[in-house]
C-alpha cells in the first residue's frame, strides 16, 4: 500500500516537473485575455525615474521646443505607443512646440498614428484645448537614414540631416522651425526607443557631445541598461515598458491604454511566478527523493 | 465593407496564423511567416530605395549632372560616385569569382564603425561611468544615500574584477570576483524580470487588437 | 590586393573618423565618409534582399520541400515593392492614406507585432523549465526577478500597501542600486571591449573580416 501511494506521489511530482508547454500557453493566454474584460481602477505609485520625466516636461514654460525622436517599429507598439500618446497629451496641454523625427523608418508613422488618436481625443473630450496646427504647434520631420550620424549632424545644423520635413517643405518655410538651428534651440529631447539606434546613441552623441537634456521611454527589455545613465545624470529619467507608460499616465492624471492593460500584466506575472515556483518545488522534491533512494 | 474593416480582418487572420504555431507547426503558420518575410523584405527594399539610395546617392548625382549640362562645370557632388562604386562592389558578393572585391566595401563599413564607436563608447560608456562611480562612501546624516553609494561603488568594482580574466580568481581577488557575480546575478534577474514584462506587454497588445479592434468585444 | 587594400582602407577611414572628433577641419571629410558609408549600407541591404529572393527562387525552381511558401515570400516582396516604388506617391510613400501605408498597418504591422508577442509564451515555458534555485547565485537571480515581476505591477502594491508599498520600493531600490552597479560593470566592460577591438581593427591586428568571400 505504502509503496503504491509512493508511486502515485512520484508521478504527481514528475507530472508537475514536465507540464506540457501547451498547458502553460493556455494559462498565459487566459491570464492576459480575461483581465482585459474587467474595468478596474488600479492604484500604483509613480516611481522616481518616471516622475523625473514628467517633471522635465512639466517644468517647461509654454512655447518651449521639445524634440521627440520615434525610434521604434510596430513590434514594440504596445509598450511605446501609450508613452507616445502621453507625451503628446502632456506637450499639447502645456502648449509646447513639438518637433517629431525618427531614426527608425517606421518611427514617424507611429507618430502619425499617435497624433491621429490624440487629435480625435482633443476634439471629442477637451474642447477647451485647441487642436494643434501643423507647422506652428508641431512638425513631423520624418525619417532620415544615418542612425547615430543623424544625431551628430543635427548637433551642428538640423538642415544637414533634415533639409525638409516629411512632406518635403523646406525647414526655412516652416514657422515652428524659425530660429531652430541646432540643439541649442531645443529645450528638451524625448526619445522613444526599442533598440539600435535609440537611447544609448542619443546619450552618446546628443548628451555627451552637445549637452542636450534627454529623457526617454524604453521597452522593458532595454530599460535596465539605461539606469547607469540615469544615475550619472546623462539621462533625466526613463519610462520602462508598459508599466512606465502606465505610471506616466497616472502622473499626468489621464489614465489611458497602459493603465487599462496593467491588470493583465499583473496576472500574467503572477502566473509565470507560480509556474517557476511549481517547477522548483517539483525539481527539489524529486531530487531529494532520488538522493534518499541512493542513500538507501 | 470599408477598406479599414477589410484591413482589420486581414490583420486579425494573419495574427491568428502566427499564433497557430503555439499548437504546432502548420501550413497556416508557414504561410503567415512566409508572407511576413516577403513583406518585410519589400518594406526594407522600398525604404532603402526612397530613403537611402535616392537622397544620399541619386539626388547628389543629379545635382552634378544638372551642373554639367547647364553650366558645363564638374562640381564636387560627383564624388558620391565613389560611394556608389563601393556599393556595387558589395553586390559582387553574389558573383563567386570576384566576390572577394566585396571585402573592400566591408573594410570601409568596418573602419567607419570602428572609428565612430571608439570615441563614443570610450567617453559615454567608459569614462562617464567611471566618473559616476567615484562617490563619497559616507554621506553625513543620510544613511540611505551612504548605503546606496557603497553598493554602487562595491558592485561596479567587484563586477569589473569578475570580468578580469588575466589573473586567476583565487584568494581575496577570487572573493571580490564572487561578490561581483552576485551583483551581476541581481542584474540578470532584473533583466529577466523586465524581459518577461516586455513580452507580456506585447502579447497584451495583440490580444487587445483581437478583442477590441477586430471582434469589438471590449470598448 | 585581396588583403592589403581592405586593411589600408579600414585604417584610413577609422583614423580619420577618430581624428575628426578632435580636429574640426577634418569634419567635412568625416561627413563624406559617412555619406559613402550609408550608400554602401543601402547596397548591403539590397544584397541581403537579393540573396533572400535568390534562395527562395532556387527552392521554387528545384521544387524543394516547402517551395510554395517560397512563392509567398516572393509575392509578398513583389507586392510591397511595386506598391511602394510605383503607386504610393514617391518619397512620401509612408504618408497615411497611401496604399503602402495600408499594407504597413494591416499586414506588416500585425505580423511583426505578433511575431514578437509569440515570445511571451516561450519565455513563460522556458522560465518554468530552466529556472532552478540550485545555488546562491541562481537564487539571487530568481529573487531579484520575482521582486521585480511582482513589485513592478499593481498586485505587488495590493500585497504591500499596508507596509507602505514595501515591494514596490524594494523593486525601485534594486533597480537603482545593485542592478545599476551590475549593469555598470557590464557597460564599462563592453566599452573597453569595443574600444580595444576598434583599435585592433584600425591597426590591422584584427583581420577576420578580410577572409571569406
Amino acid at each position: 500500500m505504502d509503496e503504491m501511494a509512493n508511486r502515485e506521489k512520484k508521478t504527481l511530482w514528475e507530472n508537475l516537473l514536465s507540464i506540457d508547454r501547451r498547458i502553460i500557453f493556455i494559462f498565459i493566454a487566459l491570464a492576459i485575455a480575461l483581465p482585459l474584460f474587467f474595468k478596474t481602477s488600479l492604484k500604483m505609485p509613480v516611481s522616481p525615474v518616471v516622475q523625473e520625466v514628467y517633471n522635465a516636461i512639466e517644468s517647461l514654460p509654454a512655447g518651449s521646443k521639445v524634440l521627440i525622436s520615434f525610434d521604434f517599429d510596430p513590434g514594440s507598439m504596445p509598450e511605446l505607443q501609450p508613452m507616445a500618446e502621453s507625451f503628446f497629451r502632456h506637450c499639447f496641454r502645456k502648449n509646447l512646440k513639438v518637433i517629431i523625427m525618427g531614426l527608425w523608418p517606421q518611427g514617424p508613422i507611429q507618430a502619425n498614428i499617435a497624433l491621429d488618436k490624440i487629435f480625435r481625443e482633443l476634439k471629442e473630450e477637451e474642447k477647451a484645448v485647441k487642436v494643434p496646427r501643423y507647422g506652428i504647434d508641431y512638425v513631423n520631420l520624418g525619417f532620415t537614414a544615418g542612425n547615430e550620424v543623424v544625431i551628430d549632424r543635427m548637433g551642428h545644423d538640423f538642415q544637414e540631416s533634415y533639409p525638409a520635413d516629411a512632406k518635403g517643405t523646406p525647414l526655412s518655410k516652416i514657422p515652428l522651425m524659425q530660429g531652430v538651428k541646432n540643439y541649442d534651440n531645443i529645450d528638451l529631447i524625448l526619445n522613444l526607443s526599442a533598440g539600435y539606434p535609440g537611447t544609448q546613441e542619443w546619450v552618446q552623441y546628443g548628451v555627451d557631445v552637445f549637452h542636450v537634456k534627454l529623457a526617454a521611454g524604453n521597452t522593458a527589455v532595454q530599460a535596465p541598461s539605461m539606469y547607469p545613465y540615469v544615475q550619472t545624470g546623462q539621462l533625466t529619467g526613463v519610462l520602462g515598458g508598459m508599466k512606465g507608460g502606465a505610471e506616466y499616465e497616472l502622473a499626468l492624471k489621464r489614465p489611458a491604454k497602459a493603465v487599462s492593460y496593467m491588470f493583465s500584466q499583473a496576472i500574467a506575472h503572477v502566473v509565470i511566478c507560480l509556474f517557476i515556483i511549481i517547477g522548483n518545488i517539483a525539481f527539489f522534491t524529486l531530487r531529494k527523493k532520488k538522493t534518499l533512494k541512493l542513500e538507501k | 465593407m470599408s477598406g479599414d474593416i477589410i484591413g482589420i480582418w486581414i490583420g486579425a487572420i494573419l495574427t491568428l496564423g502566427i499564433f497557430s504555431f503555439l499548437y504546432k507547426d502548420n501550413p497556416f503558420y508557414k504561410f503567415s511567416e512566409a508572407l511576413f518575410v516577403g513583406i518585410s523584405a519589400g518594406y526594407w527594399f522600398v525604404v532603402t530605395f526612397w530613403q537611402y539610395f535616392v537622397p544620399k546617392f541619386w539626388d547628389n548625382l543629379s545635382l552634378s549632372f544638372h551642373e554639367l549640362v547647364a553650366n558645363g562645370r564638374i562640381d564636387y557632388h560627383w564624388i558620391y560616385l565613389v560611394g556608389g562604386f563601393f556599393g556595387v562592389l558589395m553586390l559582387l558578393r553574389l558573383v563567386p569569382k570576384i566576390g572577394w572585391l566585396s571585402r573592400w566595401s566591408l573594410a570601409f563599413i568596418v573602419g567607419t564603425t570602428a572609428g565612430l564607436q571608439f570615441t563614443r563608447y570610450l567617453e559615454s560608456n567608459g569614462i562617464r561611468q567611471v566618473v559616476g562611480t567615484i562617490k563619497p562612501l559616507v554621506v553625513g546624516g543620510n544613511l540611505g544615500t551612504s548605503i546606496g553609494n557603497i553598493i554602487i561603488v562595491v558592485g561596479t568594482f567587484t563586477g569589473l574584477i569578475y570580468f578580469f580574466f588575466s589573473k586567476e580568481h583565487k584568494g581575496a581577488f577570487g572573493g571580490a570576483a564572487r561578490v561581483g557575480v552576485w551583483f551581476l546575478m541581481i542584474n540578470f534577474g532584473a533583466m529577466f524580470g523586465y524581459t518577461v514584462m516586455s513580452r507580456m506587454s506585447l502579447l497584451i497588445g495583440r490580444m487587445d487588437y483581437l478583442f477590441s479592434d477586430w471582434l469589438k468585444l471590449i470598448k | 590586393m585581396r588583403r592589403e587594400v581592405p586593411l589600408v582602407l579600414t585604417a584610413i577611414v577609422g583614423i580619420t573618423m577618430i581624428i575628426a572628433h578632435f580636429l574640426p577641419p577634418l569634419n567635412s571629410l568625416k561627413d563624406l565618409f559617412e555619406d559613402w558609408f550609408f550608400i554602401i549600407a543601402a547596397f548591403a541591404i539590397i544584397l541581403g534582399i537579393l540573396n533572400l529572393i535568390l534562395v527562395n527562387g532556387n527552392n521554387i525552381y528545384r521544387k524543394q520541400k516547402g517551395w510554395p511558401f517560397g512563392v509567398v515570400v516572393i509575392l509578398g516582396f513583389l507586392i510591397m515593392t511595386i506598391i511602394g516604388l510605383g503607386f504610393s506617391g514617391g518619397k512620401s510613400f509612408q504618408d497615411p492614406g497611401t496604399p503602402f501605408y495600408y499594407l504597413y498597418t494591416n499586414v506588416y504591422s500585425p505580423l511583426s507585432a505578433t511575431m514578437f508577442a509569440l515570445l511571451a509564451f516561450f519565455v513563460a515555458s522556458a522560465s518554468y523549465r530552466a529556472f532552478r534555485a540550485r545555488n546562491i547565485e541562481a537564487t539571487m537571480l530568481l529573487l531579484a526577478a520575482f521582486i521585480l515581476m511582482i513589485g513592478r505591477v499593481p498586485i505587488g502594491y495590493w500585497f504591500s500597501d499596508w507596509l507602505g508599498d514595501a515591494l514596490g520600493k524594494t523593486a525601485d531600490w534594486i533597480m537603482d542600486f545593485p542592478q545599476t552597479a551590475g549593469q555598470r560593470a557590464i557597460m564599462i566592460g563592453i566599452a573597453l571591449g569595443v574600444v580595444s577591438s576598434a583599435l585592433r581593427v584600425i591597426l590591422g591586428l584584427e583581420r577576420t573580416y578580410t577572409s571569406g568571400e
